[in-house]
């Protein structure tokens, strides 16, 4: 059953038998000169948007300063060993008495040096038990250099909830997963995922955050209080 | 040049003072300035009530009066936007569509005209008080009339700008609506006020006289210490 | 119009903030006018090539197990949620912010039946708490003030806290959580469908659309079918200009595409995703050429936010489900020309709307054409006769004057009707003084200066 499918696609074909103006050219055409413009596609709209150097320390300069605006917190750790010191004393300040993560790489490097317990969330997981950790560990995709966002998929980042519903969300994450800005994540996204993506894709920017009451900003709406990316240099 | 001057009905009655200076500043730049009396309004207030029909009526009598014309300059953004963009709409696919085009291409604001058409800034004028400017939004929006009063306004001798806040925000005036909806209309212009009190400049300029009128009715109601002038008034003052 | 002050500062302050954030992200564009261009020329080619676009999301959604229901009006949309709720013998449901619901006045049905409805988005929550329509298309609670979002927790929810953001915040977190957990439905909006790729996209700050499109096992999305857009990529445009012109921010905390419910080897999702797809007599919209652009709309709120009429009166003032501007522009074909006419007259046409508008939408033009159509259509009698009138006169140079002339002899008279009900401009006067009118018109004066 499809509703009223066939009635409202009638509908829009005969409502687009008259022709709309093309825009910038509006109803003053006499007077608009439309200029060739680069059409708008992916791979142009590099054009218009906010600039990224492409050398990847300023890169990194804009990173941090995205962070810091943000108030997500990060670490550049220079080696696999300052990564898992990085953690632990995460864990050890916060206290965290349960974790949820997934498998992968990072991750489970990680995972053999936290002693606590783990809920491991690859073959599904009782959200109640995810409500119960203080922090969700996840890796990504990517890194948007031009907006401080962490690009995770319900492959790269242990399904929907776990970077979600944890209070805290740790990224771990390595240098080489930068990206200058948000067409180069998509077009990263195409290549990776092709015909097949995942059924979530999300682009994190910054902890949760509400405005709603008189347009204050708080940290920590519905999901995570604070969100740390920890990047190994690579 | 032969420019004709469009004078607005409004300005006609209650600011002849604003368009005999543009006569004035004109004239003095070696031009020959026209004025057809036949001509009584540009047909706004029927068109922006949405009796484009009677509008039209109007309006024809400006775009047949006009055919000759080499250039027509308006000292009002409002009723410049109204010949140079709603004009083309408004006669779309009728039998004045061509004309009205034509006058719409060769339609001028006062401010835009001298600075853009002419490349003049400097006439020479004196104006020792310090002032800030609105920004009327048919020119600024319609019109895309930003820098042009600024320029010549910065070769006034005396003169001091003080940009007040917001000086892009509406007035308040909207033609009909200031009668339709006169509270709301009146906030919006009390909030004009307050930002040009601000300032504590003697005199608000702009290039629109409808937008001093509402500008000038509440600060009179109110007893405020800021007049209004037009900024050609400015620009003729020694 | 309400003219209450206290209200008019409690904007005026949230909107402050807004204003110096959205222009210093906007400056930080390479070109923000060409960026709206390119934004403009997407939506235009995705609404002028609706069926095709649609078709194309509908299949590639289908493909991936997701169930699409077409409804031609609210009551179609409600019925389906409902049928699926009694069907899936769903108890609670948690929903994200989505104005569609608004639109089809979808609470209000499920409340009805006995449905446990919570709206999750803190400001949606708030004024559901308060029993009130929302306020802004974005920020649905801005009219209120901590103290009164403070008491509305006593009344409603018996929270004893101070009135800090902070701690009013973790209230309705900590009432939320559970909820996500435990709810079997989570409705969400839409703001693009995605042709290409067969997903929606969701953009947000709080994570409560997240969270309310990742536990519940039945996952219903409410779109308009002018959401949907060709490609994946053209959100690296539209994300950004959305949460720029709308709220300030580079962009939005969260921004999620979903293409699907749980797919094979992922770990957790609902179980079922379906999709309602709205007309509620878009189509009408669609069919007039010259307003089409109205449906480019990706209900960013810029135009709300910088509208002199919006700030003054007050989002409640315009009685619709989209306030503001666009509001006025769209509710006529939405829900009646004559009825709503109203809205296209209470604007100074100043086109702060349009200046602002990340998709370029002529919004200020717009109110004029309603206001044509709606004369052309049913002309209000005392107007056509005074247009006529103003029509003949002013075609007639004589008569003009003599008109004038009279109107000259009795201004000087004017103090003694000035305010009263017989005064000819009271709507003038009210607030406002008349200027003095000079000795000589322009036209005096020139004739003796040949
Ligand atoms: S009309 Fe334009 S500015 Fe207004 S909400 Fe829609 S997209 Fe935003």
């Amino acid at each position: 059953m499809n509703g009223s499918k066939d009635q409202i696609l009638a509908r829009i074909r005969e409502a687009l038998r008259s022709q709309a103006p093309v825009p910038g050219n509006h109803d003053y055409s006499h007077l608009a000169m439309t200029p060739s413009r680069p059409k708008p596609e992916l791979e142009n709209f590099r054009q218009w948007l906010p600039p990224v150097e492409s050398n990847s320390e300023n890169q990194w300069d804009l990173l941090t300063k995205s962070f810091h605006a943000l108030k997500t917190d990060f670490g550049l750790l220079e080696s696999k060993a300052r990564l898992i010191d990085f953690v632990l004393e995460l864990q050890r300040v916060e206290q965290w008495k349960r974790v949820g993560i997934h498998h992968g790489a990072m991750t489970d490097e990680i995972a053999s040096h936290l002693e606590i317990e783990k809920l491991w969330v690859d073959e599904g997981y009782d959200p109640q038990a995810m409500e119960q950790c203080e922090v969700g560990i996840s890796e990504c995709d990517a890194i948007v250099a031009q907006t401080g966002s962490i690009l995770i998929t319900a492959k790269s980042g242990g399904g929907r909830g776990l970077s979600v519903l944890p209070p805290h969300h740790l990224v771990l994450a390595r240098t080489s997963q930068i990206v200058p800005d948000l067409p180069s994540a998509y077009e990263l996204l195409y290549k990776r995922y092709g015909g097949n993506f995942p059924s979530m894709i999300s682009f994190i920017t910054g902890p949760s955050r509400t405005g709603d009451i008189e347009r204050i900003v708080v940290l920590g709406a519905h999901g995570p209080k604070k969100l740390t990316v920890a990047i190994l240099k690579d | 040049m032969n420019i004709h001057l469009y004078v607005p009905c409004f300005v006609d009655q209650l600011y002849p003072k604003a368009a005999m200076a543009m006569v004035e500043i004109l004239e003095k730049l070696g031009h020959t300035v026209e004025f057809e009396e036949k001509i009584a309004c540009c047909g706004q207030p029927a068109f922006n009530s949405g009796y484009w029909e009677e509008a039209r009526t109007v309006a024809a009598r400006t775009v047949e009066g006009l055919e000759s014309a080499e250039v027509v300059v308006i000292g009002s953004g409002s009723c410049g936007a109204m010949l140079h963009k709603f004009y083309p709409e408004l006669f779309k696919e009728t039998p004045l569509a061509e004309k009205a085009n034509a006058l719409a291409n060769k339609t001028y604001e006062f401010t835009d005209f001298l600075v853009r058409k002419l490349g003049v800034t400097d006439l020479g004028a004196k104006f020792p008080h310090k002032i800030t400017y609105h920004d009327g939004c048919h020119g600024l929006r319609e019109l895309g009339i930003k820098s042009q009063p600024r320029q010549l306004l910065e070769k006034v001798q005396g003169l001091t700008l003080v940009e007040m806040k917001e000086a892009e925000s509406c007035c308040g005036f909207g033609g009909t609506f200031s009668a339709k909806f006169p509270l709301v209309s009146s906030a919006m212009g009390d909030g004009k006020c307050a930002s040009a009190l601000e300032t504590e400049a003697e005199y608000i300029v702009s290039a629109d006289s409808s937008c001093l009128m509402q500008i000038q009715g509440l600060l009179t109601r109110q007893q405020k210490p800021i007049q209004t002038i037009h900024i050609a008034e400015v620009l003729v003052s020694r | 119009m309400s003219q209450d002050l206290t209200h008019r500062a409690v904007i005026k302050k949230a909107l402050g903030a807004y204003e110096i954030k959205r222009d210093e992200n906007r400056s930080k564009y390479l070109n923000w006018q060409e960026a709206r261009q390119a934004a403009s020329e997407i939506k235009w080619e995705a609404v002028n090539h609706l069926d095709h676009y649609l078709l194309e999301m509908t299949k590639n959604l289908e493909a991936r197990g997701t169930k699409v229901f077409w409804a031609s009006n609210a009551e179609e949309a409600r019925q389906y949620v409902i049928s699926l709720a009694v069907e899936k013998k769903v108890k609670s449901i948690i929903k994200s912010k989505t104005m569609t619901s608004e639109e089809i006045h979808l609470n209000g049905a499920l409340e009805k039946l006995g449905y446990d409805v919570v709206e999750s988005d803190l400001g949606e929550y708030i004024v559901q708490l308060n029993e009130e329509p929302p306020y802004h298309l974005v920020f649905p609670a801005m009219h209120l003030t901590r103290g009164q979002i403070k008491e509305i927790f006593k009344r409603k929810l018996g929270s004893d806290t101070s009135d800090l953001p902070e701690e009013l915040t973790m209230v309705a977190r900590n009432i939320m959580r559970q909820k996500y957990l435990t709810a079997d439905m989570g409705i969400s909006g839409a703001n693009f469908g995605i042709a290409e790729t067969g997903m929606i996209s969701i953009t947000e700050n709080e994570g409560n659309a997240r969270l309310t499109t990742s536990f519940p096992k039945i996952h219903v999305s409410l779109m308009g079918i002018e959401k949907v857009i060709p490609k994946l990529g053209d959100l690296a445009i539209l994300l950004p200009l959305l949460a720029t012109a709308g709220a300030g921010q580079q962009i939005t905390c969260y921004n999620t595409m979903i293409g699907g419910p749980r797919q094979p080897g992922e770990c957790d999702g609902p179980e079922e995703f379906h999709l309602v797809l709205i007309d509620n007599r878009r189509t009408e919209l669609l069919a007039d050429a010259e307003q089409r652009d109205a449906l480019h709309c990706i209900r960013c709120g810029a135009c709300l936010n910088v509208c002199p009429i919006f700030k003054n009166s007050g989002g409640h003032s315009y009685g619709t489900t989209y306030q503001g501007p666009i509001g006025s522009v769209i509710t006529p074909h939405l829900r009646g020309l004559q009825d709503w006419k109203h809205l296209s007259s209470a604007s100074s046409l100043c086109g702060s709307c349009t200046e602002v508008c990340p998709v370029k939408i002529d919004i200020h033009h717009h109110l004029l054409h309603n206001r044509r159509n709606a004369a052309t259509q049913m002309p209000v009698w005392w107007e056509r006769i005074a247009f006529k009138g103003f029509s003949i006169a002013t075609a007639n140079p004589a008569l003009f004057q003599l008109g004038i002339k009279i109107a000259r002899v009795f201004q000087p008279l004017h103090f003694l009707v000035k305010g009263t009900l017989f005064d000819p401009v009271r709507a003038w006067t009210q607030t406002r003084d008349l200027p003095n009118i000079p000795a000589k018109s322009f036209r005096q004066q020139w004739k003796s200066k040949q």
